[in-house]
């Protein structure tokens, strides 16, 4: 009934005689860029999907993927022109305005464009008959998790952050009690719980430091709590967020949470700042007062940096030395400084957008424009923009305080039926009985009293049977309601032969329940055994 | 103390331990004391009554029940001996209908014997008796037969949903009660054949209209119409022995029927009134989003690293004999030093129990082998759950969805854990036809293929 969601299992079949498309994996460009769009096992998985690829010489060396394994893997190595050849080309960082021009016509590219910031970029996209596909602009539902870039890169930056803080701080992260003395464990406030920020809270609570977090979002303290920090709460009332990212809060929320800033500030000795809202420049949460109030050698990483930050005083790129001492770190490329792992969860992405892309995994790109997902990550279709894309809604967001009551409870089959109705059918039940044996000739009183008693001693002797042991018990049962055996037995010592014939038959399959029954159960109970 | 009196003595013997055996299978420390209980019980039972008999009988009559009881004895033996215990249930079912169908002979046998009565009265009640320990037989036989068809896969285990369904049933005993009336004050052996032939086809619908997924009742549900049907041959041929093992069987199946209609938040009446089955719930057509997969090897590597293992295995295991692999990897995870525990859902498998048979038989110890109470609670702190085969038991639509048909059926809740891999031969539906959601959660990934080859795969990687 669910032929939907069968999986195809056709692989290539022969009528499918168009070539497989060539993918390019190319070398990044940008400064300071160190990940690659595929690593060798993305590469077997793109290559599974009916694609062929090919790789420029020397795209992995950053990340320490050397042109041998994506060899192995399938790849055929080339150089740039010949990757920039390619039908689709994958990406980390947009294409500069020279790649753009080395594109073929009809290819597609699928990289990283933040188009909500670089209109320019993406009307240079569009002068070429061109299909742009952003990763970033993957939509927040949970069926699109798997090509999420922003989340799988920011769990990387978080985990970094965390660790470029360490490096600079001047202490240990766990509290210790040594012979030398007393190490306290290091406070550290992480300000924004999204997956970066849970990323840190958890990096930061498993080297041993006491974690606080806070997050305009109420309902993610639990999370917070789940990887082992605490959840700072802001005491006012905060709009629901529908599309999964932190929203802009309102005054009230501001001056209140300005004050625990400003608190946690003088207490803790690392902040890792991670607020960000899409769209805008990154609210600052710590102001230059705020960082003076730190002690000396405390550390800030401001992960907004690139969106103009968190902390006041804070440079994209670059390390700054408070006057104070406090060492505030505006890093931009946290999640390129892990370039192994970054690439191959973003290339991880890459080849789950590719999967939704191949639904008949046979080399050839399919774009849905009916699909969500798809509609959303193409911002550029044949030289033509299609950003910004309909709004989606988040489909997991929490519904609300007051969940929306349920249009049609599931029937309660009448179970908590009225005491009345109850009582009374008890009450007929048992003048019924009464009636019966009142009236009826022996010997069935007597038979009633030995039935009336078994049904009850029966219930009762199985009241606490252990849930293990329920199918031996019902086999055993079976074997002992074998017992219609004896009925089949006594009339046996009929001298009729119709009769004696129909018992013979009664007793013999009486007899298989009996012994079979009892010999299977004690097999089953035999191979319980305690560890 | 003459034969008769011996035999009564015997009988409250052998009732009392066949109390005391059902006393002992409720814990595992007991439960073989008590199944030594009601083969003892047994014995004397047989033993007295063949003594009585051959006081009595004529020479044929005794060879033909030698006969019978060794026929019986071996056939039953060697099916016990050679059954797999992923049979268990559908040999269960049969066992049953045995006990139907000899109850629907020793009826027809009471009415052949044409006893005469002291008075009018007593002839009348008996041959009441005679109509009511037919009908239960019969129905008790076909719908045993028919649960049997549905466990072993030979007919399509979907629920037969004929137009007015309530009303073939309700109809059917309106009938019954008809018939008796009209038995009791003439009895006609047409109307035996005719009372025969309803109660066959009631057995059958009843349990016909209900689906594969629900078996596990209704195997207790049969398990319990087997004991009232030997209640009501005791009856019919004044034995007490009979009455007492039938009602005990009987309320005890009945009550091991309610405790598992609770675990399925189904209502006990429904059950025993048949086709409760659920309605396959046409049109799906829910976006769910995509699944994601992963290797043998990458469920090793999750594996390698996790602290705590959570094992949900359901029917699957047992179709694909994944037990014993499951039992090794648990070994071998726990030399590791990995917490590895089994979370079985109360309608795991087709039979109330199956799973945790199918572990013993593979060795598992059972002091890690948890009922989904024990275990629920400590889903979200566990690093892996393995779903094993199992599908609609660890549904979170049931949780969380409340227009779906298996909604508020309590459920492993399996999806707080950090990481679920489905082990599972495709994305089809379970076995209730609904759809998983589970399957297209964040934390979730599909293991597809053989559950044996893939754990084995895993043992390989391991």
């Amino acid at each position: 009934m669910n032929d939907a969601a069968v999986p195809e299992t056709s692989g290539v079949d022969v009528l499918d005689a168009a070539v497989p498309a060539l993918i390019g994996v190319v070398t990044e460009t940008s400064p300071g860029e160190t990940r690659v769009a595929a690593t060798p096992a993305t590469v077997a998985q793109i290559i599974k999907l009916g694609y062929r690829v090919t790789v420029e010489s020397g795209a992995g060396a950053l990340s320490s993927f050397t042109d041998e394994a994506y060899a192995e893997a399938g790849a055929q190595v080339a150089d740039h022109a010949a990757a920039w050849a390619a039908d689709v080309v994958l990406k980390v960082n947009a294409p500069s305005q020279t790649e753009i021009g080395e594109l073929e016509d009809g290819a597609t590219v699928v990289s990283l464009v933040a188009p909500a910031h670089n209109p320019e970029l993406l009307d240079a996209l569009a002068a070429r008959p061109i299909t742009v596909l952003a990763m970033d602009a993957v939509p927040r539902i949970s069926r699109a998790q798997s090509m999420d870039v922003l989340s799988s890169m920011a769990n990387i930056a978080g985990y970094r952050a965390v660790v470029e803080a360490a490096n600079e701080f001047g202490r240990f992260f766990t509290g210790q009690v040594t012979a030398a003395g007393k190490v306290p464990p290091a406070k550290v406030l992480v300000a924004g719980a999204g997956v970066a920020g849970l990323a840190a809270i958890g990096a930061a609570s498993s080297l041993g430091a006491i974690v606080r977090a806070t997050d305009p979002r109420p309902e993610v303290a639990d999370q917070v709590k789940s990887i082992g920090g605490e959840y700072l709460k802001v005491d006012v009332e905060v709009e629901q967020s529908t599309d999964g990212y932190a929203k802009a809060t309102s005054e009230d929320y501001d001056r209140r949470a300005a004050e625990i800033y400003s608190e946690q500030a003088a207490d803790v000795d690392i902040v890792v700042t991670t607020a960000l809202i899409p769209g805008r420049k990154a609210p600052v949460l710590l102001t230059a007062a705020d960082v003076a109030s730190m002690k000396p050698g405390s550390v800030i990483v401001d992960m907004a940096a690139a969106m103009g930050g968190n902390v006041e005083g804070s440079v994209p790129g670059e390390r700054v030395v408070t006057d104070n001492g406090v060492v505030i770190l505006g890093y931009t490329d946290l999640a390129g400084r892990l370039p192994t792992q970054a690439s191959q969860l973003y290339g991880q992405n890459l080849v789950n957008l590719l999967k939704l892309l191949t639904p008949e995994k046979d080399g050839q790109l399919v774009l849905d424009f009916e699909d969500v997902v798809q509609r959303a990550v193409t911002v550029v279709r044949d030289g033509e923009k299609t950003w910004p894309p309909p709004e989606v809604k988040v489909s997991a967001a929490p519904a609300g305080p007051a969940t929306p009551a349920a249009p049609e409870e599931p029937k309660e089959p009448a179970k908590p039926a009225s005491p009345a109705l109850k009582y009374g059918a008890i009450g007929v039940g048992i003048l019924a009985l009464f009636l019966v044996n009142a009236f009826a000739p022996q010997p069935l009183p007597q038979h009633f009293t030995v039935l009336v008693l078994s049904v009850v001693v029966g219930f009762y002797v199985i009241g606490k049977v252990n849930h293990a042991l329920h199918t031996p018990l019902m086999s055993v049962t079976n074997a002992i309601s074998g017992i219609i055996v004896v009925g089949a037995l006594v009339q046996m010592s009929s001298d009729d032969l119709a009769i004696q014939l129909v018992a013979f038959v009664a007793i013999l399959i009486a007899s298989i329940n009996v012994f079979g029954g009892f010999a299977v159960t004690r097999r089953m109970l035999g191979m319980f055994s305690k560890g | 103390m003459n034969v008769e009196s011996a035999a009564g003595a015997a009988y409250i013997v052998a009732a009392l331990l066949f109390i005391m055996s059902l006393a002992g299978l409720s814990k595992h420390e007991t439960a073989k004391a008590g199944i030594g209980y009601g083969i003892v019980g047994m014995a004397i039972a047989l033993v007295a009554t063949v003594v009585l008999v051959v006081d009595e009988a004529e020479t044929l009559a005794i060879v033909l029940l030698f006969v019978a009881v060794a026929i019986g004895a071996v056939i039953g033996l060697w099916r016990a001996r050679i059954v797999e215990m992923t049979g268990m249930p559908e040999l269960i079912a049969l066992l049953h209908s045995f006990v139907g169908l000899a109850a629907v002979l020793v009826g027809w046998n009471g009415y052949l014997e044409h006893k005469s009565f002291p008075s009018q009265a007593l002839e009348d009640i008996h041959n009441a008796e005679i109509f009511i320990g037919v009908f239960i037989g019969a129905v008790t036989f076909t719908g045993s037969i028919v649960a049997n068809l549905k466990l072993s896969a030979k007919i399509n285990s979907a629920p037969l949903v004929l137009p007015g369904k309530n009303f073939l049933n309700l109809g059917a005993l309106v009938l019954f009660v008809g018939l008796t009336v009209w038995f009791v004050i003439d009895p006609q052996l047409w109307l035996l054949i005719a009372v025969t032939v309803v109660a066959l086809a009631l057995g059958w619908h009843l349990v016909a209209s209900i689906g594969g997924g629900d078996m596990p009742v209704v195997v207790s549900m049969l398990n319990s119409y087997s004991g009232w049907a030997a209640a009501a041959a005791g009856f019919l041929l004044n034995n007490d022995l009979l009455i007492v093992t039938g009602a005990l069987v009987g309320s005890s199946g009945a009550y091991l029927s309610y405790i598992m209609c609770k675990a399925m938040n189904r209502s006990f009446i429904s059950v025993i009134a048949g086709g409760f089955g659920i309605e396959a719930s046409g049109g799906d057509d829910t976006d769910y989003g995509d699944h994601r997969e992963i290797t043998a090897d990458d469920t090793a590597e999750l594996l390698r690293n996790a602290s705590t293992v959570v094992i949900t295995p359901g029917y699957g295991m047992a179709v694909a004999q994944a037990q014993y692999p499951v039992a090794d990897l648990t070994r071998k995870l726990r030399e590791r030093g990995v917490d590895v525990r089994f979370g079985i859902h109360p309608v795991a498998g087709r039979l109330p129990g199956h799973m945790n048979v199918l572990l013993a038989e593979a060795k598992v110890p059972y002091d890690i082998v948890l009922e989904m109470d024990e275990v629920n609670d400590d889903l979200a702190d566990t690093t892996v759950v393995l779903v094993i085969g199992a599908n609609d038991t660890v549904n979170p639509a049931a949780a969380e969805d409340p227009t779906s048909p298996i909604a508020g059926m309590p459920v492993l809740r399996v999806w707080e854990a950090e990481n679920v891999v489905v082990f599972k031969r495709s994305m089809a539906a379970g076995y209730a036809g609904v759809q998983n959601p589970l399957f297209f959660r964040d934390n979730t990934q599909m293991l597809f293929g053989d559950a044996k080859e893939r754990v084995e795969d895993i043992l390989r990687s391991l």
